[in-house]
């Protein structure tokens, strides 16, 4: 009896966790645009860091006797209205952009989160009571909502990253509550509870982990649409404070001078697309690799 | 022996859309200490819902307990609120349950090890190396080979009949009282549902456990039941020892279950006789017995009375029926 389930020679060799692990990883990066994307993100979090090296001038340094020039060898990328150097901007602006994406993500993530799972896992009063919140939420565009947390708040990074963080939590409540809901009544979850686990233990060991892979994928997403709401913020003059370097606000000051020097505009403008595009990527690369419906067909 | 479990007047319902659904009606059994004990009956005639209501499991709202007695070591369990410690500390700790699908049973991010591992930890407060070497024994306990390797492994690494023997594994690790198995082999095929069943009789012999089997597998309880509950319409309408009920069924639903399995001691050639009808629709039931629309015995008392209480015939055959089939 005991043998007639050992499986065959040489079979465990090719299993292990590790085959599923580099199977995620081949097809993640068995399409060029995702790889692009990947290196995009690599690029801004080292730009981000090292942004004092790699920048040739101090972001904040007006130089009133270099004012608006044209991109040459001394300016890469021209200079501002008060000789502030556009390359050096956007290099420090990535500080920003990162920062909001990466904060704001944390906010409606955890408070997304938290009401998601017990919105899912209980159901009845508390389903109802979250849900209809976050419908409130998601009536309104998130832009605007953001627009009226900054117009409570003040404007400054810290709120930004508040507004932003609140504009978000919908979408996480909404998807982690549907993938509770369906989650919840695999047998497991009713196997755990035969074996006495209280609701704490398995909506936090044998619900979340289930619901990881969709997340993963959202929230790569959502630091693009973080940093683009940012942008969008600042560019409407709600976001960031003059004269941290950011990239919407740079837009926005360029706007001014879009007849005469276009690139003031285009080139925090074109970062910001660039940077998003590369997200989204990733994303799409993620949920590619990561949905189990896709096994095998890549 | 004594009674390890009594449950009386069980009742449970489920209120739907459509109406009342008396999923159990009024189901009173006992367990003794170390016995097998089998509850038949085909789908939906509430012999899951009765074994889910004595661990409250039974998903609320919709389901309600509505009545009856759990009496376990003493205490009566539907006293207790369905997630208040003493009930966590039942499930799995005194009284463990297995299911129909090994396949879904287990959650398939946790390694067997952290599964395995995760109730001797929470009910006998087990350090995690003791309950990994106490995992390990069990494994090998129930013939999963190379064990020491293996428990590092995940669910779908494991074949159907695997992961059954984990889920027994997982069931008895803290060594429960009772072990209900709910349709334990429905899902694997017939050469493994033998190993199973005869493993799980050791298991439960070797931790001196009591098994409940609940199943529409006649086979399966002649074999390795002592006593027999018969259900049918959320109710027990026949009970006794394997022996009595196997060779004097009494009940017209016990007769026409045994009428419609081959048995190899008959002649060849012989047809099988299915039993004619529906099971009954739980919404809106009778007051008369559910049986009656498809029962080949019926008399006139069984329109006019209500539903039979259960009456002793012989021995611990108990039988609720207006007709004396014996002598029919």
């Amino acid at each position: 009896m005991a043998e007639l389930e050992t499986p065959l020679f040489g079979f465990r060799e090719t299993l292990p966790r590790t085959k599923e692990f580099r199977r995620i990883v081949r097809v993640f990066l068995s399409r060029k645009i995702v790889v692009f994307g990947l290196i995009v993100i690599l690029a801004l979090i080292l730009t981000a860091v090292f942004a004092p090296v790699i920048a040739p001038y101090d972001p904040y340094d007006q130089n009133l006797y270099d004012v608006l020039r044209k991109p040459s060898s001394k300016y890469f990328l021209g200079t501002d209205a008060v000789g502030r150097d556009t390359l050096s901007r956007i290099i420090y602006g990535s500080r920003t952009s990162l920062m909001i994406g990466v904060v704001a993500l944390g906010i409606a993530a955890s408070i997304g989160l938290a009401m998601g799972l017990i919105a899912g896992y209980f159901g009845g009063l508390a389903y109802a009571f979250i849900m209809r919140l976050t419908d409130a939420l998601m009536c309104f565009p998130m832009i605007l909502l953001a627009l009226v947390v900054a117009a409570i708040l003040g404007s400054g990074l810290k709120n930004v990253m508040l507004a932003v963080g609140v504009a978000l939590i919908p979408a996480y409540c909404r998807l982690l509550c549907g993938l509770v809901l369906s989650v919840k009544e695999n047998d497991y979850i009713l196997a755990g509870r035969a074996m006495g686990a209280s609701n704490l233990r398995i909506m936090f060991l044998h619900v979340l982990p289930n619901c990881f892979p969709p997340l993963i994928v959202l929230m790569t997403m959502q630091v693009g649409m973080a940093i683009l709401a940012e942008a969008g913020l600042s560019f409407l003059g709600i976001g960031i404070e003059q004269p941290t370097a950011a990239w919407g606000s740079m837009v926005s000051d360029g706007y001014q001078y879009l007849l005469t020097h276009p690139i003031l505009s285009f080139a925090p403008g074109l970062t910001i697309m660039i940077v998003v595009f590369a997200f989204n990527m990733v994303g799409d690369g993620l949920r590619d690799a990561l949905d189990p419906k896709l096994r095998g067909t890549i | 022996m004594s009674v390890l479990l009594n449950v009386e007047d069980l009742k449970t319902q489920f209120r739907i859309e459509q109406g009342l659904v008396k999923a159990v009606d009024g189901v009173s059994f006992y367990i003794d200490e170390e016995e097998i004990v089998g509850m038949v009956g085909e789908s939906g005639c509430g012999k899951s819902v009765t074994q889910m209501s004595v661990l409250q499991l039974i998903p609320r709202p919709p389901g309600e307990i509505v009545s009856g007695r759990v009496i376990f070591e003493g205490r009566d369990l539907l006293g207790f609120k369905p997630n208040s410690p003493e009930m966590l500390s039942i499930r799995g700790g005194k009284i463990a349950m297995i299911f129909q699908e090994p396949m879904t049973s287990l959650n398939p991010v946790l390694s067997i090890a952290q599964q395995l591992t995760e109730m001797p930890k929470l009910h006998l407060n087990m350090e995690t190396s003791a309950a990994r070497e106490q995992a390990v024994e069990l494994l090998r306990m129930v013939s999963i080979p190379d064990a020491e390797r293996r428990i590092d492994d995940y669910p779908h690494q494991f074949s159907g009949g695997m992961r059954q023997r984990v889920m027994i594994a997982m069931a008895l690790s803290c060594n429960p009282r009772i072990l209900i198995a709910d349709e334990p082999t429905t899902a694997l095929d017939v050469t493994t549902q033998a190993q199973l069943l005869d493993l799980m009789k050791d298991m439960v012999a070797r931790f001196r456990a009591s098994l409940v089997m609940v199943t529409h597998n006649l086979g399966i309880v002649a074999r390795y039941a002592q006593r027999i509950y018969v259900m049918y319409a959320g109710r027990i309408v026949e009970s006794g020892t394997t022996q009595e009920i196997f060779a004097a069924p009494r009940h017209p639903y016990t007769i026409g279950l045994l009428a419609c399995v081959p048995r190899l001691d008959q002649k060849a050639g012989r047809k099988l006789v299915p039993i004619v009808g529906t099971p009954p629709n739980l919404i809106d039931m009778p007051p008369t017995c559910a049986f009656l629309p498809r029962c080949p015995y019926h008399i006139e008392t069984c329109k006019r009375e209500p539903w039979p209480e259960l009456r002793r015939i012989a021995g611990r055959q108990y039988v609720s029926c207006y007709v004396d089939t014996g002598s029919a």
